[in-house]
C-alpha cells in the first residue's frame, strides 16, 4: 500500500495479535487502517506466537485497501528487534512504536528497520513509521518526534498511560486531554503527517463516543484509534460530509476543471476567486464522500 | 432419476413412496383432496383420566402413527413421559410424527429406534445424537423431513394419518378447552398442535393446570379432544424460550444484519403496509432493531409480521410500527405473554401460516423474509439440514414455505470456522434456488440472476458491495481451502420433501 | 534436528489450533482431533509436516486439537511450536518463514 499524505485515516482498528478469529475477519469492517497489536494485547508468554500469527496473516490474507499497521513491543523489551524483523519481512505498511518520548527513539527504530529492509530484500524506505505519545515527556517532545524521519506518517495520542503519567485519569468531557491533543495535532500538522486520537473503550456509552469523536473531528484530527469494529461506522458517520458540503465541493472541482480547460491560472466560482485552502478542503470532502459511498463512480451524489 | 435441482433420486424411492420429483415452486392449481378423521361421537361431561399409562394402553396399538408438538422446545416433559410408557410397554413399529424433534427428545427416540418401537419418523428436523444415529443408518426406514407448511398439507391430505396425538398444554379444562398462553409453562401460540387437534383420530391433552370449565380463550376446543390427563408438570419454563433473546454484540453478525437491513430498505418492497418474517437468534433480532429505525426514519409501517414471533417484534407492534402479528409459534416468554394483552397478535395454525395445499396461506402475502443457511450453492439452493460432515443436524422449519416471499434473503457468514457456507453444490437441497433472491454475507451480497429487477435496485447501495454468487463461492474457497469430498454409502436414510409433497433430495448414510 | 523439549503453541479458542510437539523416534506420529477432520484432516497434517521438514526435524510426536483454524493459523502455530521445541525462540530461523 503506497503511502500517500492524502490518504484517509479516520479509523485505526486495534486487532489483538494472538487472536486468530479476530485477525481473519479484521478486513470486513471497512477500517481505513488495521493495527495488529503485538504489545499490550499479547501476554509475555505468547509474544513469539503473536508475531508469527500476524506475519502469516499479513502475507496471506487480502485486507483490501486498508493500511496495515503493527504495534510492536517497546525498545526496552526483548521482543523489539524480532518484532521489527518479522514485520519488515512480512512487508507491513507501517510500524507503530509505543511510548515514544524522543526523536532518538525514532532514529534507532529507523536504523533497525532499514537494516531489516536490506536483510530481507525489501526496498529501503518502504516501511513507514508512526509513534504513540503516551507520557508528558512525549507530549513535550512531540514536535521533534513528528519530524524525526521522512518515514513518519503519523503520531497518536495514547491517553491511558498519558493520564496516569499526568496524575489524573480520563473524564467524560476530555478536559484533561485538551493540551496533549492540541500539541500532538500541531506537531503532526507542522510535520505534514497524520494525527490520531486515543481509544474510547466503553462500548456501552455510545453518546460519549460520539461526543468525543465530534470533538476531535472539530479540532482537526485525521481520525481515531478504535478497540471495537462496531466503532468504525460510528466514526465514519461523524466524518461524513453533508450533502451541501458535497455539492459545494463538486462546484469547486468543476471550477478547477473549467479553469484548466481555459488555461487560466485563476479559479473562480460564482464570481469569487477560489483560493488554495478552499480547493484542498473540496478535495478532502470528495475523498470523504467517496469513502462513505455518498457519490458514485462518476462523482454523482447518491446519498438519500 | 434427476429432478429439477439435479439431485439423483433412486427409482426405488420414487416407486415405493409414489413420489413425483420436484419440478417447480409454482404450485398454483394443484388438486387437493382432504382426508378427515372418523371417530365415535362423545357426549359425556368429563374427559378427565387419572393415569397416563392406562390411557396409552387404551389408545395405542402396534404400527400406529403417534404425534406430538414441539412448542415446549428444550423444556418439553410430555414427549419423554409418553415415550417412556410406550417403550416400557413394548410397542413395535410405530411411526413418530411430531411437528419437530428437539434435543431433549433425542435420547429416548434413539432408545425407541434401537428397540424397534419406532421404525418410521417424519419431522421438520432433528439434531444431536438422534441426527447422528439416523445418519449412521439406525432407523429401519428413511426419515421424511417436511416443512411446517408441508406437514399441515400431509396431515390434511392423509399422507400423515395420525392415530393418536399426545398434545401437552399449559392449561385445559376437563372437556379439553385449552390454550398455550396461561400457566407456568405457557409458550404462546399452539400453531403446530392445532393441526393434530383437528385431524388426529384420537386427541389426548396432557396438562399440569386444570382450569374451571369453560376455559377461554380456547385454541384447542372440546369438540376435538377425546381425553384430558393431569400430570405434575408439562414443561420447564426456563428452557421453553429458545435461542438468543438479546441483541448480538458480535461485530460480524451486526455487519451482516446491517447489510440485510440495507437490502430490505433499498428494495421496492419497503413501503407502507409491507410485511415481513424474521427468525430467532441474535442476528435476526439485530435486523429487527435496524428495521425499526428505518421504519421510523422513513415513516413506514408494516401491515403484519409472520411466523415465529419474538419480544422485539412485539415491541414494534406496541410501538404501532406493525399492524398485526401472526404467530404460529412464540420464541420467548415476552412474545408468549403478550398474546393475551394484544388483540392484534393472532394465533395461526400451520396451515394458515404456510400450507401449499389450501386456498391461500399467509406466506403467499409475505413481502420480505430473512432466512438462514448451513450452506448455499452457486445455484442459490439452500441446505438447512445436513452439516459439513454430512450428518443430519437441522430442521426445515418454515424455510421452504417462507422462501416463497417476494424478497427472500439468506443471511449467512461466508465461512464458519474452516467450513465454507457458500459452496459449489450444497450437500442436501432443502429450499430450491428458484425461491432465493438475495444472499447477504459479511463481505457483500449476491443477487439471484432470475431477479434482474433487484440487481438494478440494489446495485448502487452505499455499503452494500454486490458480487456474483460464483465470486462469493471463490472467496470462501480461497479462505478455507478445498475440502475433501464427503463419503456416503448408497443407503438412503432420509428424504427431503418440497412443500407440495414432491421429492427434493435424499440424505444418504455417512461413511466413517 | 532433534526436539529438545516438549512444546505447545496455540489455544482451544474457535478458529485456533493447539499443537503439542514431543520428541519421537519413529518419523511423524500424528494424533488429530478436529470437527473438520473428514474434510481437512489431511491438509492440516500436510501443513504441519511442511513446517517440521523445513526445520529438518525427522522424528516427532504431534498432538493436534483443531478448532477450525485456517491454514495460515496452522502454519503460524506450527512455526511457534517448532521454535519453542528447538529452544530457538529468541533466534528464530528467518529463512523458514
Amino acid at each position: 500500500m503506497a503511502n500517500s499524505k492524502e490518504r484517509l485515516r479516520r479509523t485505526m482498528m486495534f486487532v489483538p495479535g494472538n487472536n486468530p478469529a479476530m485477525i481473519k475477519d479484521a478486513g470486513i469492517f471497512g477500517a481505513d487502517s488495521i493495527m495488529f497489536d503485538l504489545e499490550d494485547a499479547v501476554s509475555m508468554a505468547e509474544k513469539d506466537a503473536a508475531r508469527y500469527l500476524v506475519y502469516e496473516a499479513i502475507t496471506t490474507i487480502d485486507y483490501g485497501t486498508a493500511e496495515l499497521v503493527v504495534r510492536i513491543n517497546g525498545l526496552d523489551t526483548p521482543y523489539y528487534q524480532n518484532d521489527i524483523k518479522a514485520m519488515v519481512k512480512a512487508g507491513i505498511d507501517v510500524i507503530r512504536l509505543p511510548k515514544a518520548e524522543t526523536a532518538e527513539m525514532i532514529h534507532e527504530l529507523e536504523a533497525l528497520v532499514a537494516a531489516a529492509e536490506v536483510e530481507f530484500g525489501r526496498e529501503v524506505g518502504s516501511t513507514n513509521l508512526m509513534a504513540a505519545i503516551e507520557s508528558a515527556k512525549g507530549v513535550v517532545n512531540a514536535n521533534e518526534i513528528a519530524a524525526a524521519s521522512p518515514r513518519m506518517i503519523g503520531i497518536a495520542l495514547s491517553a491511558e498511560d498519558y493520564t496516569t503519567d499526568m496524575k489524573t485519569h480520563r473524564y467524560p468531557d476530555g478536559q484533561e486531554l485538551l493540551y496533549a491533543r492540541n500539541v500532538i495535532l500541531h506537531a503532526a500538522r507542522a510535520a505534514g503527517i497524520a494525527a490520531f486520537d486515543t481509544v474510547f473503550t466503553n462500548m456501552d456509552d455510545e453518546a460519549g463516543f460520539y461526543r468525543e469523536t465530534e470533538l476531535i473531528h472539530q479540532l482537526g484530527f485525521d481520525g481515531k484509534s478504535l478497540v471495537n469494529p462496531r466503532q468504525v461506522a460510528m466514526v465514519n458517520k461523524v466524518y461524513q460530509p453533508t450533502e451541501k458540503e458535497i455539492r459545494n465541493a463538486q462546484q469547486v472541482i468543476l471550477a478547477i476543471e473549467q479553469a484548466r480547460i481555459k488555461g487560466s491560472g485563476v479559479i473562480s466560482l460564482n464570481g469569487q476567486m477560489v483560493d488554495r485552502p478552499v480547493v484542498l478542503r473540496a478535495e478532502r470532502v470528495m475523498r470523504l464522500a467517496k469513502a462513505n459511498n455518498l457519490v458514485d463512480a462518476e462523482g454523482e451524489y447518491i446519498g438519500k | 432419476m434427476e429432478n429439477k435441482v439435479n439431485r439423483n433420486i433412486p427409482d426405488e424411492i420414487l416407486a415405493s413412496y409414489d413420489y413425483q420429483p420436484f419440478t417447480s415452486t409454482d404450485i398454483e392449481g394443484m388438486p387437493v383432496e382432504r382426508v378427515l378423521p372418523t371417530f365415535k361421537a362423545t357426549t359425556g361431561s368429563n374427559k378427565l383420566v387419572d393415569s397416563l399409562a392406562d390411557l396409552v394402553n387404551k389408545t395405542v396399538r402396534d404400527g400406529m402413527t403417534i404425534s406430538f408438538h414441539h412448542h415446549f422446545r428444550e423444556g418439553d416433559y410430555v414427549f419423554n413421559k409418553v415415550m417412556r410408557i410406550i417403550i416400557d410397554n413394548g410397542y413395535q413399529n410405530l411411526t413418530l410424527a411430531p411437528s419437530s424433534l428437539t434435543n431433549v427428545m433425542n435420547d429416548i427416540v434413539v432408545e425407541a429406534i434401537e428397540k424397534g418401537v419406532v421404525t418410521n419418523i417424519t419431522s421438520s428436523g432433528m439434531r444431536g445424537t438422534l441426527g447422528d444415529a439416523v445418519s449412521h443408518g439406525a432407523l429401519a426406514n428413511p426419515v421424511i423431513f417436511r416443512s411446517h407448511g408441508n406437514r399441515a398439507r400431509a396431515i390434511e391430505t392423509g399422507a400423515i394419518k395420525i392415530d393418536v396425538a399426545f398434545l401437552g398444554v399449559p392449561n385445559a379444562d376437563e372437556m379439553g378447552n385449552a390454550n398455550g398462553m396461561d400457566g407456568d409453562s405457557a409458550f404462546g401460540s399452539l400453531g403446530y398442535a392445532l393441526m393434530d387437534a383437528q385431524y388426529a383420530q384420537t386427541v389426548v391433552l396432557i396438562t399440569d393446570t386444570l382450569k374451571p370449565y369453560p376455559n377461554t380463550p380456547a385454541s384447542i376446543k372440546q369438540t376435538q379432544v377425546d381425553y384430558v390427563v393431569k400430570v405434575d408438570a408439562v414443561g420447564d419454563p426456563e428452557k421453553i424460550g429458545s435461542g438468543a433473546t438479546r441483541f448480538t454484540k458480535d461485530p460480524k453478525e451486526l455487519k451482516i444484519a446491517e447489510m440485510v437491513n440495507n437490502v430490505i430498505t433499498h428494495s421496492p418492497y419497503f413501503k407502507d403496509g409491507f410485511s415481513f418474517q424474521t427468525g430467532t437468534g441474535g442476528a435476526a433480532l439485530a435486523v429487527t432493531r435496524f428495521l425499526r429505525q428505518a421504519m421510523l426514519d422513513n415513516q413506514i409501517k408494516a401491515s403484519f409480521a409472520l411466523g415465529g414471533i419474538t419480544k422485539p417484534t412485539v415491541d414494534l407492534l406496541e410501538e404501532g410500527l406493525i399492524g398485526r402479528l401472526m404467530d404460529v409459534q412464540d420464541f420467548d416468554k415476552g412474545a408468549a405473554e403478550s398474546m393475551h394483552k394484544n388483540r392484534n397478535q393472532q394465533e395461526i395454525d400451520a396451515s394458515w401460516y404456510a400450507d401449499a395445499a389450501n386456498k391461500g396461506a399467509m406466506v403467499d402475502k409475505l413481502d420480505v423474509v430473512i432466512l438462514s443457511a448451513l450452506e448455499i450453492d452457486t445455484k442459490f439452493n439452500v441446505n438447512v439440514m445436513s452439516g459439513s460432515d454430512g450428518v443430519i443436524r437441522g430442521a426445515i422449519g418454515g424455510h421452504q414455505d417462507a422462501a416463497t416471499a417476494k424478497l427472500t434473503i439468506i443471511s449467512a457468514p461466508l465461512v464458519r470456522g474452516r467450513i465454507a457456507t457458500v459452496v459449489r453444490d450444497v450437500t442436501t437441497v432443502v429450499t430450491p434456488g428458484e425461491s432465493i433472491d438475495v444472499l447477504v454475507t459479511e463481505v457483500g451480497i449476491a443477487i439471484n440472476p432470475l431477479r434482474q429487477d433487484l440487481l438494478a435496485a440494489l446495485s448502487n447501495v452505499p455499503g452494500v458491495p454486490v458480487f456474483t454468487i460464483d465470486e462469493l463461492q471463490q472467496m470462501a474457497e480461497k479462505k478455507v481451502g478445498t475440502p475433501k469430498p464427503l463419503e456416503f454409502t448408497d443407503r438412503v436414510v432420509a428424504l427431503i420433501e418440497y412443500r407440495d409433497g414432491t421429492i427434493m433430495d435424499v440424505i444418504r448414510e455417512v461413511k466413517d | 534436528m532433534e526436539i529438545k523439549q516438549t512444546a505447545m503453541a496455540g489455544t482451544l479458542e474457535s478458529s485456533d489450533i493447539q499443537i503439542i510437539l514431543r520428541a519421537g523416534t519413529n518419523g511423524y506420529e500424528f494424533e488429530l482431533e478436529s470437527d473438520v477432520a473428514k474434510q481437512f484432516g489431511d491438509q492440516i497434517k500436510a501443513t504441519i509436516t511442511n513446517v517440521l521438514q523445513a526445520y529438518a526435524i525427522e522424528n516427532a510426536q504431534i498432538s493436534v486439537v483443531d478448532k477450525g483454524a485456517l491454514d495460515l493459523v496452522i502454519k503460524a502455530r506450527a512455526l511457534t511450536a517448532v521454535q519453542r521445541a528447538l529452544a530457538i525462540v529468541d533466534t528464530p530461523n528467518w529463512e523458514v518463514m
